[in-house]
């Protein structure tokens, strides 16, 4: 029973965290009765738990999720979606205007090749691929705005603690703001000036999502971008 | 070379210990447009490796239902010797794409990504002697940089033998006009060789000490490939 780093120290693939009893939590795995790294990240030591909270990984998508995502192609019945998973997310025809398929439906109506939408994950088929919705609130195409696109691992780190970094920033600048889980931000703002202050954001959150203290300090650059503007 | 002195002491053509590595540099997270990207200068050769994936498999028909495919492609840009060679790939090009896919398959954790492909692209810039143990270094940390779940960092170095005596990271020169070249890619946390391939003779000791002697090489690099991927976010931690 022992460990062999700091909590919150950045650990590397392959390195050994943990040797004893323990549960193996997200980004590790057990070899001879090690417990060890998956990913670079930073290393928690939970109660009974070894984790690494990883700083780079693609997107695992689970269902409950919202995405954001792009329309690749049209099939009879459904849509594909790029949602930067393994595979491609399929929308189909009732989850999208909630009536069943007919043929004189025309598809590109609805949704076209290159749209980008916000959808919800609701189920996986037996291959694991996502099968999405966009019935309900705040789903469906997107008319207008900006995505951006950040490394899904931190995407907790722009939602914050019960979702005081993500309301600071719709607070501050006044924007709308989808967060899909699968790293792409949608933001939706009324003049140019706040969506672009809202990227800046995004962008330095992204790059300082291991540090401490980054609420705090993202309001203080947002002020200081807020009076650039002004 | 003067006449009278009668011993004249054995150096290698750069002055290197036998056992010296040439001076390394890698970056990590070099290329915004891939997902995952490494840079590394190891003596005179220039590798930039970037990593595409989990991604849908195309042609769906050798996607592998239980497991992702990984892909690899060693390329030599037409510059990056002298004379320029063609750009089009050559039986040397697909041997060393395969070598690199079987080192660096044991160290990824390929069945958490049934049906995708993971897709990784060496890029020579300049070659100098040991140009796949670079590519495979890079390639370790541009798959870290990606975020793809690895077992341990895949670390190659090459040993050989030239004039009768077992050295460590042949250069060109050494490669080209030794004895034997001796390519070792190994994970060192696990302790497992995953690329042991010899060119030239060696007898049974000399394999064993040059052995020995390139993972010696490996584990410096190792550190080395630590530093670069820490160094992509000790930098901003020091501004707090």
């Amino acid at each position: 029973m022992s460990e062999f780093f700091e909590s919150r120290d950045i650990v590397i693939p392959g390195d050994v965290l943990f040797e004893g009893r323990t549960r193996t939590g997200d980004n590790t795995y057990r070899s001879e009765g090690k417990v060890c790294a998956t990913r670079i990240g930073l290393v928690e030591y939970g109660r009974g738990i070894v984790s690494v909270i990883a700083l780079e990984a693609g997107y695992n998508p689970l269902i409950g999720d919202l995405v954001v995502g792009e329309v690749l192609d049209i099939n009879l019945g459904r849509w594909v979606v790029d949602i930067d998973a393994p595979t491609p997310a399929v929308l189909t025809v009732p989850d999208a205007i909630d009536a069943p398929f007919r043929p004189d439906i025309v598809m590109p109506d609805i949704l076209d090749v290159g749209d980008t939408l916000v959808a919800k994950i609701v189920d996986m088929d037996r291959r694991r691929t996502p099968i999405l919705s966009i019935l309900g609130r705040d789903l469906g195409r997107v008319e207008n705005g900006f995505t951006v696109r950040i490394t899904p691992s931190k995407i907790p780190r722009l939602i914050g603690k019960k979702g005081s970094m993500v309301n600071m920033i719709l607070k501050e600048t006044g924007c709308r703001i989808a967060i899909g889980q699968n790293g792409r931000v949608l933001i939706q703002g009324r003049t140019r000036e706040q969506e672009e202050i809202v990227v800046n954001v995004i962008n330095r959150i992204e790059r300082e999502a291991h540090t401490t203290g980054l609420t705090n300090r993202i309001q203080e650059y947002m002020k200081s971008l807020k009076e650039e503007h002004v | 070379m003067s006449p009278r002195k009668k011993k004249v002491e054995w150096k290698r053509i750069d002055g290197r210990a036998r056992n010296e590595l040439r001076p390394i540099k890698i970056e990590s997270g070099v290329l915004p447009n891939a997902d995952g990207s490494a840079y590394i200068e190891m003596g005179r050769n220039k590798v930039i490796v970037g990593v595409f994936g989990p991604k849908e498999m195309h042609p769906k028909r050798l996607a592998k239902p239980h497991m992702a495919v990984l892909r690899c492609r060693y390329h030599m840009a037409p510059f990056s010797v002298n004379p320029r060679r063609s750009p089009a790939p050559s039986r040397r090009d697909n041997e060393i794409s395969m070598v690199i896919r079987h080192a660096l398959e044991p160290a990824i954790f390929l069945d958490r990504y049934p049906r995708s492909a993971i897709e990784v692209y060496a890029e020579v810039l300049q070659a100098d002697g040991g140009t796949r143990c670079a590519s495979i270094n890079a390639a370790t940390v541009a798959l870290v940089d990606a975020g793809i779940p690895m077992r341990d960092l895949v670390v190659s170095c090459a040993a050989g033998k030239i004039d009768g005596k077992t050295i460590l990271d042949l250069g060109d020169y050494e490669d080209q006009k030794g004895e034997a070249d001796l390519p070792v890619a190994y994970m060192p946390k696990l302790e497992r060789v995953t690329l042991l391939q010899m060119d030239g003779v060696l007898s049974p000791e000399e394999l064993e000490q040059c052995i020995d002697l390139a993972m010696e090489g490996c584990k410096q690099i190792y550190e080395m490939q630590r530093e670069a991927l820490k160094k992509k976010y000790g930098v901003e931690k020091e501004g707090e």
